[in-house]
């Protein structure tokens, strides 16, 4: 066993814990957020994905006890109080999720690419940031599976929401 | 496309905020956690189970097995007869649950201090076409004829100006939903059970976990309001469901029991491998003389499902002389069962990919030679067809596609590294319906439905939301709709695409009491509607086109373009519709160029069982899939006017798929999937 603090969607919360516990399961069985899923439990599906310190990562790849001090963010806490997340909005205005069940980890992944600069595997040129074109957002969310087949809608949602983004920062 | 009409899901909310509960997440107090057991041979029995260790770690609580075979009621389907015997009938067959404090506890136990021995036998679980114990299913899933002739066709072959024969294969293939399956069982303390479990029909599953356990139906409820999935492999309790409930008797406390992926390869169902050989005769002219389609499959020897591989071949083409079989060898391998499309996903890869051949030997355009064999009934049954709209789909598929700017010569098109082509295939899937009941009640200055239906995805709860409001002459946000609990009125599965059809009838029909009852309260069974039949031939059809891209020098494949154009009566909600559409086609996309399930004839188990090495479509590898329809009425069908839509999407894609990747390459992949090492061989 072992004591943890962490933050989670802006909340100190103290565990002691059997040091087995992944991130995940931390989540959904200790602290009843079951807002983040298990789809593999070995990071091969993108289900669980949640913001570590702001950036996306497979809580089911993380041990609990080495989240010791961090931050947490989850779906839950993706939403301004009743106000969605732009992203959420963008979800479910384009019908981007069927049974939803690789929702919550297809938004926080969109969350934190969208605030992850440089190049990816199909950007042409490697000394700019690239604009997050329909091609960037499909290379950069493969982490996150969707068997239901939502990609078309979540791509058409994700960009929705990062051209508002690029449109308020040439604005500024 | 987010401009187009059509109501959002209701649960959208819900689903993007986390709240969605689905059945692993209910706190339920007190619950224990179960980790099953499988067995690591595919033939022979246990000899020993020794649990004393498993017992003496901290923590663990019981341990359920053969040893002591918790006692069950009338079991039909022996994949749910847990415990039961110390026999072993393939790799992977459940036969123990340790239930701890927590799930490593259990697990720990379960991996490192529960021993079993077994005594192994050689096993066979290679499917193959000459397999010496392979024989004709008298009947095909779920009740169609396995065999079917009209007409000679050996004289139609004999006769004919132009032939194909060919054998097709389609692998293995897991259903694979992102939820992995799983219940908690919760027995009162009046001896009835609660489940909270992932099903895609909480009435059918109560009604068999009921059996199974030897309780009255009134003793369990089934709750599943949220289902990640499902695709087929959630439409009959699986043996998790039952070891929760043993698990929870005996250890005296609620149990939790989520399948781990690996798991779900063995005993969550999958898609026979097939092995199909396609005769087709055409005369001069590019009519069809005769049609010969067989299918080589695979069940378990637990029990016989014999999948309808060659039923559409039954739908699809005018030809004098028709035959359809199917022969099945029992292995010792998991149970296949359902998958979206069971029978007509890879029936229609074989048959389509033998009409694109059959096109190339005439020389005639694969969209013209499909709309010169259009039939005017059902080409095997000869009922007339509700509505037939397939000439149709191909048209004005071939319109959007740019169709008539198609070079038919195949390997000619090069740019740069790419090898470009194009190709058709026809989708097609029943239109089914099923009993259901349904509850209509006047309530908060708005409407209650109630009916036991299950939303795996589908859109079903949005979509009973605006046929209510509809039949209420009321607007959708005065219409609450509760579904997803067997304590409802008893509903059929949410499968064979017939959810809309089936619960909807009911609806209607409640609501249309409601208003007749003086607006109060309306109730509907709908099982003599149903029951009365029609006299049509009822089926959707669609025309998909597909653009590939193929790297001449590594094999890949891309798909840049993908377009699907179906007749599917009424559409009730187009931005549902087309998700449901997209959806299937993008799992088609998968199965023509990925998806493959390794069978190691050594151990007998599945190889690539998780989702690094099976490998479904990601987000980067799907581009242009777009689906349209036609405006098809059909006053013979039900209230709504609707066809089922949530398969035909992925009917037809591997076909369309394959014949473009032919027509890039001049290279006939009659193997799917079509991966590098095939196309380069
Ligand atoms: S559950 Fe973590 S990646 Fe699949
Ligand atoms: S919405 Fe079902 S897996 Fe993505």
């Amino acid at each position: 066993m072992a004591e943890i603090t962490l933050r989670v969607n802006g909340v100190e919360r103290s565990l002691s814990l059997d040091t087995r516990v992944s991130l995940l399961d931390l989540l959904r069985e200790h602290l009843g957020l079951t807002g983040s899923k298990k789809g593999c439990d070995h990071g091969q599906c993108g289900a669980c994905t949640v913001l570590i310190d702001g950036r996306r990562a497979n809580a089911c790849l993380a041990l609990a006890v080495a989240c010791d001090g961090l931050e947490i963010t989850t779906v839950e806490g993706l939403a301004d109080g009743e106000e969605l997340h732009p992203l959420q909005a963008a979800f479910v205005e384009c019908d981007a999720f069927q049974c939803g069940y690789c929702t919550p980890g297809q938004l926080c992944s969109a969350a934190g690419m969208l605030r992850e600069p440089g190049p990816s595997a199909v950007t042409g040129d490697l000394t700019e940031d690239p604009a997050l074109t329909a091609e960037e957002i499909r290379e950069r969310m493969s982490g996150n599976l969707c068997r239901c087949g939502a990609y078309v809608n979540i791509v058409a949602a994700v960009h929705r929401v990062a051209a508002e983004r690029a449109r308020e920062v040439a604005g500024r | 496309m987010s401009t187009i009409g059509g109501m959002r899901r209701v649960e959208g909310r819900e689903k993007v905020t986390g709240r969605a509960t689905y059945a692993f997440e209910y706190a339920v107090e007190g619950a224990a956690y179960g980790h099953p057991v499988q067995a690591p041979i595919a033939r022979g029995r246990i000899t020993t189970i020794d649990a004393e260790a498993a017992l003496a770690v901290p923590g663990v609580l019981a341990v359920v097995s053969s040893a002591d075979p918790p006692p069950l009621g009338s079991v039909e389907d022996p994949e749910l007869a847990v415990f039961q015997s110390p026999q072993v009938a393939y790799h992977g067959q459940v036969v123990a649950v340790v239930v701890a404090e927590t799930a490593e506890i259990a697990r720990e136990a379960a991996e490192t201090a529960l021993r079993i021995e077994y005594q192994a036998e050689p096993h066979d679980v290679v499917l193959r076409p000459d397999h010496p114990r392979l024989y004709a299913p008298e009947r095909v899933n779920p009740a169609f004829p396995g065999r079917t002739e009209k007409g000679d066709v050996e004289a139609g072959l004999a006769d004919a100006a132009y032939t194909v024969d060919q054998t097709y294969t389609t692998p293995a293939l897991h259903n694979n939903p992102m939820e992995p399956h799983a219940a908690i069982a919760a027995w009162e303390p009046d001896g009835s059970l609660t489940v909270y479990d992932s099903t895609q029909g909480a009435t059918a599953h109560r009604d068999t976990i009921a059996a199974v356990l030897g309780l009255r139906q009134d003793q369990v409820r089934v709750i599943s309001r949220h289902v990640g999935g499902g695709f087929g492999s959630k439409g009959t309790p699986r043996p998790h469901v039952i070891v929760a409930a043993v698990a929870a008797r005996a250890a005296g406390r609620p149990v939790k029991v989520a399948l781990t992926r690996q798991q779900m390869y063995d005993m969550t169902g999958y898609r026979t491998p097939t092995i199909q050989r396609v005769r087709l005769g055409a005369d001069e002219d590019g009519r069809l003389t005769a049609i010969d389609h067989d299918a080589v499959e695979q069940s378990s020897t637990l029990k016989e499902f014999a999948e309808q591989t060659t039923t559409p071949t039954r739908v699809m083409y005018a030809a004098p002389a028709l035959r359809t079989t199917h022969h099945l060898v029992r292995l010792d391998v998991p149970t296949p069962s359902w998958m979206r499309a069971p029978g007509e996903c890879p029936g229609m890869f074989a048959l389509e990919s033998a009409m694109d051949e059959l096109a190339e030997a005439a020389g005639i355009d694969p969209v013209e030679l499909r709309v010169l064999n259009e039939p005017a009934a059902e080409p095997e049954s000869g009922r007339p067809f509700s509505s037939r709209n397939l000439v149709a789909c191909l048209r004005e598929g071939a319109r959007r596609f740019g169709w008539d700017r198609r070079d038919p010569r195949p390997g000619v098109r090069r740019e740069g590294r790419w090898l470009v082509g194009t190709g058709v295939a026809c989708s097609t899937y029943p239109a089914y319906r099923r009993p259901s009941s349904a509850t209509a009640v006047a309530e908060d200055g708005g409407y209650v439905v109630r009916v036991a239906a299950a939303d795996i995805g589908t859109g079903a709860r949005t979509v009973l939301t605006q046929i209510a409001a509809e039949a209420l002459n009321t607007s959708p946000d005065r219409v609450r709709v509760e579904i997803g609990d067997s304590d409802l009125p008893r509903a059929s599965l949410a499968g064979g695409s017939m959810g809309t059809a089936s619960w909807g009838t009911a609806v209607v029909r409640a609501c249309e009491a409601l208003l007749k009852n003086g607006g109060q309260e309306g109730r509907a069974d709908t099982s003599e509607e149903v029951a009365a039949g029609s006299a049509f031939a009822r089926h959707a059809f669609g025309a998909q086109f597909a653009e590939v891209r193929v790297d001449a020098d590594t094999g890949e494949v891309r798909v840049p373009r993908l377009l699907g154009v179906f007749a599917a009566g009424r559409i009730v909600n187009p931005v549902l519709a087309r998700s449901q559409f997209i959806g299937g086609m993008t799992m088609g996309l998968g199965m023509a160029l990925m998806e493959e399930s390794f069978v190691d004839p050594r151990f007998g188990d599945f190889l690539n069982h998780d989702l690094a090495q099976y490998h479904v479509a990601a987000c980067a590898d799907v581009q242009d899939v777009e689906a349209v329809w036609i405006d098809e009425e059909d006053p013979y069908l039900n209230p709504m006017g609707s066809k089922g839509i949530g398969e035909i999407g992925i009917v037809g894609t591997a076909a369309a798929i394959a014949n473009a990747v032919y027509h890039a390459t001049g290279r006939r992949v009659r193997d799917l999937p079509i991966t590098p090492a095939r196309l380069l061989s």
